[in-house]
């Protein structure tokens, strides 16, 4: 096998991951994406076994498969709510992998070819290699953190200490200086500095932020496990690894930059952290002003004999684990002669695109869901909008009130439909620790309960 | 004029690879944004060629010991990844009319 050929078949690989990418512009086309996609990490795999300086298999194979067999199980398995640390989970292997093959390449740099003419790394090579396991080494660590704040293994709230932004600070001019002395002296201990000074720091930014900002999170490290395998592409002379890299870092670029834009923050403030956790701050006492609750009975009543319903699913559906009964609902509903039709917010849930899967999940058919920009306008025509476990996303300050925090961010206008009925486990704010006007107007009915309990409770009364 | 380092090559690839998966990515569905992250994190576990050089020498040395651990995680990425995602693809499903 030629390098040529090699370098070729890379190509191909690409070309089949730039078409997996965009084969998800439609469902219809994103299942056969998908194949596309593992062709060409077939073919990557698969030529580079096939490389002359490749001389022993017994431990590829064993590694492929005891790792593949793991990677098929926890696919099977996933609960569909459980994607977002899925994700998270999944990134920090990539960081930790980046991390490794670089350390692989550190002391054996002559298995890749990239000695320079004096039989040392070059110091381009070492810029490389340590872009490449300190961007690996922050994914790993920024990963595990959002797993264990996403799976609640730790509190989603923001852990903030004082100096923490000028302790971030040192740590990362420490990492630029031990970049420097590398390229001036390949130590091995200097190596391994950098590369745990590179964990402390991703685990240092993760903490201060808070658990609903986790969409941001989450689309970040992907875009960080993406620059990562593109640093370690340079090191390695691999177009395969550079090309893929930079896919995936714009991609989850353009994801986290999405989701700020739809909570109207800079990516910047989301950083800094310290914003949103899962339980509100105790704030000015709330609880005096008067509002309508409603019993399963009542909304069902409501909804019977409505025309048109639109349904915003929040974090709590997931939290609940509400979709399959709320798809129930619908299809009473819709025997019922109501329409209904379902409209998501981007940041809804802990991940972009969260509340899409779990409505697919419960197989809603996807031509009945929309996204804020299509179906804001109906809701001046819709007699009923029912919101299960959504409350910032709704709050009408962030259009009406700039004193608000939230001021600015696009909401779904669920107050202009004729009823709105809030489906909530308790009168207390949402993540931002604002209190929601919504829920004192007129024509709001609160429903307190859990959101599964309370669908089914409604079913029942259908 | 003197020989263009290839590295400059590899960078011009790198360039214009993050405007192919700019435009891209912009023209894919908000719908499928989580197994676009799904997806787009199993095929950053093309990382694995570098894994694969480093675990395939003969003899046993601390670079093919990495390597063998990084084949290992990037396999659970691999396959968990395509695989999860072909099962979340499976689910969107149009209206039965």
């Amino acid at each position: 096998m030629s390098a040529n050929f090699t370098a070729l078949a890379y190509l191909v690989s690409a070309i089949l991951f730039v078409l997996a990418l965009r084969g998800l512009s439609s469902p219809d086309s994103s299942r056969r994406g998908n194949i596309m996609g593992m062709a060409g990490m077939a073919i990557a795999i698969i030529v580079t076994i096939l490389r002359p300086d490749v001389l022993s298999y017994e431990w590829i194979i064993g590694g492929i498969v005891v790792g593949g067999a793991i990677g098929a199980v926890i696919a099977q398995r996933i609960a569909m709510t459980a994607m977002p640390q899925l994700v998270a989970a999944f990134h920090s292997l990539v960081g930790l992998a980046a991390v490794l093959v670089a350390a692989a390449a550190f002391y054996n740099p002559d298995a890749y070819g990239i000695l320079g003419a004096n039989g040392e790394l070059t110091v381009l090579s070492r810029v490389e290699m340590s872009i490449g396991i300190v961007v690996g080494a922050i994914t790993f660590s920024g990963s595990i953190i959002a797993f264990t704040k996403l799976q609640g293994l730790v509190s989603g709230n923001p852990v903030i200490f004082p100096g923490q932004h000028f302790v971030n600070l040192l740590i990362g001019l420490a990492i630029v200086a031990l970049i420097i002395w590398f390229c001036l002296d390949l130590d091995p201990t200097i190596f391994w500095a950098m590369t745990i000074l590179a964990f402390v720091i991703g685990f240092l930014i993760i903490i201060p932020i808070g658990g609903a900002d986790m969409p941001v999170v989450v689309s970040m490290l992907n875009s960080y496990s993406g620059w990562a395998a593109a640093g370690i592409g340079f090191t390695l002379e691999n177009t395969a690894l550079i090309i893929v890299g930079a896919l995936v870092g714009s991609s989850g670029a353009i994801l986290s930059y999405i989701m700020c834009k739809a909570m109207n923050r800079s990516f910047f403030s989301v950083i800094l952290g310290g914003f949103g956790g899962d339980t509100a701050a105790a704030g000015p006492d709330k609880g005096d002003r008067p509002y309508k609750a409603g019993s399963a009975d009542d909304a069902a009543f409501i909804m019977k004999n409505a025309g048109k319903v639109i349904i915003v699913p929040g974090y709590g559906l997931a939290v609940a684990q509400a979709q399959h009964a709320l798809r129930e609902m619908v299809d009473a509903l819709k025997e019922e002669g109501v329409e209904v039709v379902y409209a998501i917010h981007p940041v809804a849930g802990r991940m972009p695109g969260h509340m899409n899967v779990l409505l697919a999940e419960a197989q809603v058919p996807y031509d009945e869901v929309f996204e804020l920009e299509e179906i804001n306008s109906d809701f001046s025509g819709a007699d009923v909008a029912l919101v299960v476990g959504a409350n910032d996303v709704t709050n009408p300050a962030a259009r009406d009130d700039p004193s608000s925090p939230i001021y600015g961010m696009p909401i779904l206008d669920v107050d202009k439909a004729r009823t709105v009925l809030f489906v909530k486990r308790s009168m207390s704010s949402g993540y931002a620790g604002i209190d929601n006007d919504l829920f004192y107007k007129d024509n709001t009915m609160m429903l307190l309960a859990d959101a599964k309990k309370m669908v089914e409770d409604i079913i029942k009364a259908l | 004029m003197d020989m263009v380092d290839p590295t400059v090559f590899r960078l011009a690839i790198f360039v214009l690879a993050i405007f192919v998966g700019y435009y891209v990515v912009w023209s894919v569905t908000p719908a499928l944004h989580t197994p676009l992250m799904a997806v787009t994190n199993a095929i950053s576990s093309v990382i694995i060629v570098g894994a694969l050089i480093a675990a395939g020498p003969a003899e046993v040395n601390l670079a093919k010991i990495f390597g063998f651990i990084a084949i290992v995680l990037a396999s659970v990425n691999i396959f968990g990844g395509f695989l999860v995602t072909q099962r979340m693809l499976s689910m969107y499903k149009k209206k039965q009319k």
